[in-house]
């Protein structure tokens, strides 16, 4: 790895370590026809080695080529722009004790931040009092005390971080403190944690809410704040439990939806409401102060609960947090290699979720390596990839082979959650048919009984 | 009151020409850059101040925020796509817009950055969906040269940006404002001049040439609303005042002389301030609620705020500041006046002050009784603003601030110009910088070898495009000019090559009705945007195809520009002026005979011209003036013949 200096490498990192410069120093680079002063600016990481970046007087950044540089020169720091202050923050110690409270645990992507106009930095705004000047009317609904658990791009998040978060959400669960969790997420793959948590954390007394932003919250034009606004007046006031995923319902920043978190997916790679319940209306929609309830819980798992019961630990509730990672999610396709499949038992793999064509099909080219997978011990289940329905594999001949040949068919399982569910199903028994079971039972509103038409 | 030698008090203007880009898509998508009036799905959104910019902005983003106004967008298809609704990251910039400002960055010798960065700039009105608008430097640095009478001037180019335009405000209501997404993020080059002194037609002059230059460059969009200029005015080395909105050149010079004067004034007030020894604690000292002395009264303008459910009325105590809100230097200057636009700004009607009042309806007892309640002596001042609460809460801060401002002389602050060529108060003017990394485009090095075959683009200086543009359609210079200037440009051009070869439209009647006709119109207050280009190429092919006459051009231009018809077909009947067939003409030539019979019988042959005169009247522009003559001359050969 080579030294490096705010992203500086090679040439301009020469140049600026033989000047003794840092980033955030105010400078003076002269080339043949020009001078220009400014601040030094970091550089990132992926950009070329040849530039380094000032941020000009006008606030503009522009790259110079270090080849061009005749001279460059540090000069003692200009005064800095002067940033008045909200004239009355609302700190964390004003917040009425009367609210009901919640922890918030972050695990990485900045639902609150702060932009540093100096330096053009973006960071996350990570105390109480700093969530309330990011948010202030946050304060009207609840106490929000919060933790930062991880700070990873979802993408980065996998088992064994879903198990981190529900030992602590569990921890906070138990100390009976709060009326709700919420756990601030990357939204890439948030669905797939709220899968976990909705499988490790059961009879939750609380509400927990998964909340992130398409919008990165150091815009003006972030869904953060909304987003973060209705989980808080969800987890606060709807007397709901289980554990959710709170983002906008629409493009317009009115109408936040409340998913269960077993039945919710990323459908969009970047519009707001890229957030939909498959096979099933939202829960809830918070529109402004009201939560109008949709869709209580298929599984009944969710109770109406007395608010003045709020704060009491569970007396049924369990936290089972282990999660097996053997389990591959495979997408069939036409020309699909069933040698993907045998790779997958000689490397161990104690379960395949297959996402299969339509009712819940795979070519026959796969139905020996399927049938060897299942003989060895492997759990092999059906979801589709239609995403919408369910699998119904009584239909056509294919569909009845691979039953025959003892493949588990998961009804409307989203596959992405068909795949934590076996993670965490395989960590929780060493029994196959127990795991089967385990997989065909409804646990956490991840079978729907029926979809609305 | 004063007058005002401009010369004498230090005057200093600084351009910025914002100049949308003819290119074929936007800056970062590849939607069209074409506007509509038509829109499709619509949707709405609330801005909100990043947390560090909740503090620059006092009090006027925070009120924004606090009033959480709703944002309504509109999009057109074709025009604009998640890009657009801030639902999808940039594209790529592109790079036709980049290249146009290179070019443009050649032709006025300026410094190349060696990297493009682009930037957000935080605006929080609602005018971007991002809530910034996305900008890069590309160059600084530079110059243009200007003909002036000592020979030639250089000024001096600060920078040359290149961003994407706002949407379109289609309305701005009390609660919410709504905006059309086909011209968010339009291409346009914004380039920044060395303030310069001189007189308001010398600083005219600058802006031509550079707006000559960029039209030369045959890269930039026509028409109305392509180009805008912001002026920054100062005086005697004070504050910049940035004025927004400078839509047509020959409103420019009225603006900054009434700018100029507007500073000058407001000096002299800062002056009288200073006499009467007034200090900044005495500004705004005692604050009183008056809803009650009010409460009865018979004003019209203080009824109708207190029928607002929860309106109240604040007077605020100015100690030493009688007759000075009302203090009159130049004719239209006033503080009470400065009062009454930035009220407007909060959304309130304006305000009553202490040097106006008696009047409006408020007698002499309720301004006594104000007086004692506020406990102000015949030498203190008071101003009084009246509507919702918290409004008016809001209000009465930036009231104070304003009066302490004004001992300084001139605030710094943004405005706005109107068609009239003066200027109101448009809000505070942002203190520093708002800008941070657009980190969802990679930063563009510019090499030697991207600039390579852009210098063979560098436009053709103005005198050289006009010379050529004169040869090639047999224009004489002055129309040359007057077409080459306009927002018709492209439009002419279009008409002429259209003309099958044997038209008897010349290119230099095009080019007179395209520039002298519609100037004509547009001195007479008629709008010319109703008059489109659509319209216009419309016109002249019904002239092509003989259903009009040249004549009635100018008339069809007239009545569509005074909205009183909607298309060409309804201003053709309208007016009546489709060609006469020859046997109406026949029988309209008859009754002029016939109408003139004495004089013809006196004159013969020699009555002509009058008659023609008589016919070209009657006829009001329905029968082209050589085919009248014809008929005419034919008729009366027979009638003198057979007499």
């Amino acid at each position: 790895m080579p030294e490096s200096n705010g992203g500086y490498r090679g040439a301009s990192y020469e140049l600026l370590s033989a000047k003794g410069i840092s980033v955030g120093d105010s400078i003076i680079i002269r080339t043949s026809d020009s001078e220009v002063a400014g601040l030094l600016m970091p550089r990132y990481e992926s950009a070329g080695a040849d530039h380094i970046v000032i941020k000009l007087k006008s606030g503009y950044n522009a790259g110079y080529e270090v080849s061009k540089i005749r001279e460059i020169i540090k000069v003692p720091a200009q005064e800095g722009h002067q940033y008045q202050k909200l004239s009355n923050p609302i700190v964390a110690s004003q917040v009425k004790d009367t609210l009901p409270q919640l922890a918030l645990i972050s695990t990485g992507g900045t639902i609150a931040s702060k932009v540093d106009y100096r330096t053009g930095g973006v960071r996350a705004a990570l105390t109480a009092s700093e969530l309330y000047s990011s948010v202030p009317e946050l304060a009207r609904y609840a106490s929000i005390e919060p933790e930062m658990l991880l700070n990873e791009y979802s993408e980065n998040l996998g088992p064994e971080q879903w198990t981190l978060i529900a030992d602590k959400i569990a921890e906070k669960v138990r100390s009976g403190k709060y009326s709700g969790v919420l756990v601030s997420h990357g939204t890439d793959t948030m669905h797939y944690t709220a899968s976990a948590l909705s499988f490790a954390l059961q009879n939750l007394p609380v509400p927990v809410v998964l909340v992130g932003a398409q919008r990165s919250s150091d815009r003006p034009s972030s869904d953060a704040a909304l987003n973060l606004l209705g989980a808080t007046i969800f987890a606060a006031s709807s007397g709901l439990t289980g554990v959710f995923v709170s983002m906008h319902a629409g493009t317009s920043d009115d109408v936040i939806a409340c998913h269960t978190g077993t039945r919710v997916r990323k459908n969009h790679t970047s519009r707001r409401d890229a957030f939909e319940s498959i096979d099933a209306s939202p829960v809830a929609l918070i529109r402004g102060d009201s939560i109008e309830v949709q869709n209580p819980h298929p599984t009944g798992q969710i109770a109406v609960k007395n608010k003045a019961a709020y704060s009491v630990t569970g007396e049924n509730f369990t936290a089972r947090t282990r999660f097996d990672k053997r389990v591959a999610l495979m997408k069939f396709y036409p020309g699909f290699d069933p040698s993907i499949i045998s790779w997958a038992v000689s490397a161990g793999y104690r379960g395949i979720i297959l996402e299969g064509t339509g009712l819940g099909h795979v070519s026959r080219a796969c139905f020996p390596s399927l049938q060897a997978a299942i003989n060895s011990g492997v759990l092999v289940c059906m979801t589709s990839q239609c995403i919408w329905g369910r699998v119904r594999m009584t239909v056509y001949d294919t569909g009845r082979d691979l039953l025959d040949m003892g493949v588990i068919p998961l009804s409307d399982m989203i596959p992405e959650t068909a795949v934590v569910k076996a993670m965490w199903a395989l960590a929780n028994t060493k029994d196959l048919k127990e795991a089967k079971d385990i997989m065909q039972s409804n646990i956490a509103g991840e079978i729907s009984r029926s979809i609305p038409i | 009151m004063a007058t005002l030698d401009l010369a004498s008090i230090g005057l200093k203007v600084g351009f910025e020409i914002h100049q949308q880009l003819a290119t074929k898509t936007k800056l970062f998508c590849e939607c069209s850059c074409s506007e509509t009036d038509k829109y499709g799905y619509a949707f709405t959104r609330k801005l909100r101040p990043t947390q560090s910019e909740l503090g620059i902005y006092d009090p006027a983003a925070v009120f924004e925020f606090k009033k959480m106004r709703t944002t309504k967008y509109y999009s057109a298809p074709g025009s604009s796509c998640l890009v657009e609704a801030d639902e999808e990251p940039p594209h790529e910039v592109s790079k036709e817009a980049l290249e146009s400002a290179l070019v443009f960055s050649l032709a006025l010798r300026s410094r190349i950055v060696d990297e493009v960065h682009v930037m957000r700039k935080i605006v929080i009105d609602g005018s971007n969906t991002s809530g910034f608008q996305r900008t890069m430097l590309v160059a600084n640095g530079g110059f243009v040269e200007i003909a002036d009478k000592q020979g030639i001037k250089r000024v001096g180019v600060q920078t040359i940006c290149l961003e994407e335009d706002a949407a379109k405000l289609i309305s701005d209501g009390e609660t919410a404002r709504e905006y059309g997404l086909d011209r968010l993020g339009v291409p346009l080059v914004e380039i920044a001049l060395e303030p310069i002194s001189g007189t308001p037609e010398e600083m005219v002059q600058v802006a031509l040439t550079l707006g000559r230059l960029l039209r030369a460059s045959k890269r930039v969009a026509r028409g109305l609303g392509s180009i805008r200029q912001d002026v920054n005015v100062s005086i005697q080395n004070g504050p910049v005042v940035e004025i927004k909105g400078v839509q047509q050149l020959d409103q420019l010079a009225k603006v900054i002389e009434h700018e100029a004067k507007r500073q000058h004034g407001l000096i002299m007030i800062a002056d009288r301030i200073k006499a009467a020894g007034v200090s900044l604690e005495q500004i705004g000292d005692r604050l009183e609620d008056i809803t009650n002395v009010f409460s009865q009264s018979d004003s019209s303008m203080v009824k109708k705020i207190l029928s607002d459910k929860g309106a109240i009325f604040k007077a605020i105590r100015i100690r030493g500041f009688a007759g000075i809100i009302g203090f009159e230097p130049y004719l239209g200057i006033r503080l009470g006046k400065e009062l009454g636009e930035l009220v407007r700004f909060y959304g309130l009607g304006g305000v009553f002050h202490s040097d106006e009042l008696p009047g409006y309806g408020i007698d002499e007892k309720q301004v006594k009784d104000v007086r004692d309640r506020l406990q102000a002596s015949s030498r203190d001042a008071f101003v009084i603003v009246g509507g919702r609460q918290e409004i008016v809460e809001y209000a009465i801060q930036a009231i104070i601030q304003r009066l302490k401002a004004a001992m300084a002389g001139v605030p710094a602050e943004t405005r706005a110009a109107t068609s009239d060529g003066r200027t109101v108060f448009s809000r505070p003017r942002p203190g520093a910088a708002r800008m941070y990394p657009e980190t969802d485009i990679p930063t563009i090095p510019v090499s030697e070898s991207m600039l390579e075959p852009l210098y063979g683009l560098v436009p053709k200086s103005w005198e050289q495009e006009i010379n050529l543009l004169a040869a090639k359609y047999g224009l004489n210079r002055k129309l040359a000019e007057q077409v080459f200037d306009s927002d018709y440009l492209a439009l002419f051009e279009e008409i002429c090559s259209s003309q099958k070869a044997d038209s008897k439209i010349q290119p230099t009647f095009v080019a007179s009705k395209l520039t002298e006709d519609i100037v004509s119109l547009r001195r007479q207050k008629l709008d010319v945007s109703s008059l489109t280009e659509d319209m216009i190429r419309e016109i002249f092919e019904r002239l092509a195809r003989g259903v009009i006459t040249k004549e009635s051009v100018p008339l069809v231009f007239e009545k569509l520009m005074k909205k009183e018809v909607g298309s060409v077909n309804d201003a053709i009947s309208a007016l009546g002026i489709s060609v006469l067939t020859d046997a109406e003409l026949d029988k309209a030539l008859d009754k002029v005979i016939r109408d003139n019979m004495p004089a013809i019988k006196q004159k013969g042959m020699g009555s002509i011209g009058m008659l023609m005169g008589r016919s070209m009247a009657a006829l009001k522009g329905r029968a082209d003036g050589n085919r009248v003559n014809a008929m005419l001359k034919e008729k009366l050969e027979k009638l003198l013949a057979s007499s």
